[in-house]
């Protein structure tokens, strides 16, 4: 573990207006509203959400409702960033049960967005390591801060 | 047997529920259905725990006898009987393996496997019950060997593959140990001389028609001659070797691929396993199970494959594990990120009559 921030120098953006969303548990599954759901999320290094970061933005989020598939591409800061897989075990711990069982989620970085881009990719969407990463003691810890500390 | 005729469709006999998380793996044990002896199925869990499913003569339908909790403190990957069915080894994500005896329906762990450097993942016994084999993410096999007194030792640690160990599987009639990788390989290990000097005699990787992805699993056919992997990059490979070589003795016999399977599948196939009879069964993150059998149309120069059954949303989440049981009541289990373990009977869809196998 480094002792230095991977990025010293993020660069740091307004949050966007929100609108209220309904309540509605019936609701179809929408893109803008899994969003709503994720922005705030910390990241990892960084005492700013996602979004502030512009790790994540509305157009992140795809749904196919008919397939029952959600992708997600956020954009990691920089190209080297090895927060990239804590910042997707963030997103799949956040997301675990906020879809009806059936629908599948895939989390990538945008193209071109990192440099071990396959890499992280394979990582991101290998649910075993997924699994067995959240049961990791540290990483949980890491990943519970990034999801709970209090609204920025 | 011949499958060109009719329609054959799977149907759920029964929905085992009890495990609290996602259930990873299954294994019928080896007595299962002989001479009278109840259909026994283990089943391992996200939820730390193994569960023991037996089947009433009576009734038909299975109960959970046993829950062995309170020895693994992470997930239970993988699970497996001894040949004789008195030893049941699991694996788990705490890094060590289990041992646990039956007796008498009352199980208890009699010995703990360590030495991995973090999750094992996968756990198989060798045909004669002599050895067993692990392995895991920290990208090693290791070869254990059975001694008197459930002793175990550990008599090679095998490293080769350059990513996490998915799964080992000894081969049904050799000591030959097969591993498959999230390095996108298959390997095969054989012991030179007898004197515990293990190597890596053969390597599947891209360039021998392998997978492009993590492969999951891998399942032999009934004679040995034929291999059957599954893989992230969405395709099943069949692999066939010389059978008259490997019965004079050489081990070192080379796997070749057979045919590929593509375009049935569009979501990673995490299990793959294949029946006594011949029919290859696979479970997916679609939710849904598919069965293949050999096709009219092989020819001389390879055999060909065809779907005999698709079972969409066999499952309400993933299919993480298919296995047909080995002996008597032809049944297929299959177990579920939903927390589930499903038992299901092939029949044909003209009439009510079971398929008998």
């Amino acid at each position: 573990m480094t002792l230095g921030l991977i990025n010293a120098n993020p660069v740091v953006h307004a949050k966007k207006e929100r609108i209220a969303r309904s309540d509605d548990p019936h609701a179809d599954v929408d893109p803008l509203e899994i969003y709503d759901y994720v922005r705030d999320i910390r990241d990892p290094e960084h005492p700013y959400s996602l979004e502030q970061l512009s790790v994540l933005s509305e157009e992140s989020i795809t749904v196919d409702e008919k397939l029952g598939r959600i992708l997600i591409m956020f954009t990691p800061t920089i190209q080297h960033c090895s927060m990239a897989t804590v910042i997707g075990l963030c997103l799949r711990e956040k997301l675990k049960d906020h879809f009806p069982p059936h629908f599948k989620v895939d989390i990538k970085v945008a193209p071109g967005s990192h440099a071990n881009e396959e890499s992280v990719n394979k990582q991101l969407n290998d649910k075993e390591r997924v699994a067995a990463a959240l049961e990791n003691p540290n990483l949980r810890q890491l990943v519970d801060e990034c999801l709970y500390s209090n609204e920025l | 047997m011949n499958f060109a005729d009719e329609n054959f469709e799977l149907r759920e006999v029964q929905k085992l529920e009890g495990h609290t998380d996602r259930v990873w793996s299954l294994a019928w044990k080896p007595t299962t259905g002989v001479d009278g002896a109840p259909a026994v199925l283990a089943s391992c869990s996200g939820d730390k725990t193994v569960r023991i499913w037996e089947q009433s003569s009576a009734t038909g339908s299975f109960q959970c006898k046993a829950v062995l909790e309170d020895t693994h403190n992470r997930t239970v990957r993988s699970c497996a009987w001894s040949p004789s069915g008195k030893l049941l080894a699991t694996a788990s994500f705490d890094a060590t393996t289990a041992i646990w005896e039956d007796v008498g329906g009352d199980f208890t762990c009699v010995s703990t496997l360590e030495g991995h450097e973090n999750e094992v993942k996968s756990v198989s016994w060798n045909a004669s019950g002599s050895l067993l084999a692990t392995c895991g993410r920290d990208k090693s096999v290791w070869i254990w060997e059975v001694l008197p007194h459930n002793e175990f030792d550990c008599v090679s640690v095998l490293q080769g593959h350059t990513q996490d160990v998915k799964m080992v599987q000894w081969h049904p009639s050799m000591d030959i140990l097969f591993s498959c990788s999230y390095d996108n390989t298959i390997k095969v290990w054989a012991e030179d001389g007898g004197n515990d000097d293990w190597h890596c005699v053969q390597t599947l990787n891209e360039s021998s028609s392998g997978h492009t992805s993590t492969v999951w699993a891998l399942s032999f056919n009934a004679s040995g001659d034929k291999m059957v992997s599954c893989s992230d990059d969405l395709t099943i490979k069949i692999w066939g070797a010389d059978i008259m070589s490997m019965q004079s003795g050489d081990e070192n016999a080379p796997w070749t691929h057979l045919c590929t399977l593509s375009g049935y599948h569009d979501r990673t196939i995490f299990s793959v396993h294949w029946s006594r009879e011949g029919i290859i069964c696979t479970g997916a993150a679609d939710d849904a199970i598919r069965l293949f059998v050999e096709s009219e149309e092989s020819v001389a120069d390879g055999p060909m494959y065809k779907l005999l059954t698709k079972k969409e949303k066999a499952h309400d989440m993933d299919v993480n594990a298919v296995l047909w049981s080995s002996t008597g009541n032809k049944l297929l289990a299959s177990a579920s990120d939903d927390g589930t373990v499903k038992i299901w009977e092939l029949g044909s869809s003209s009439g009510q009559k079971k398929l008998q196998l």
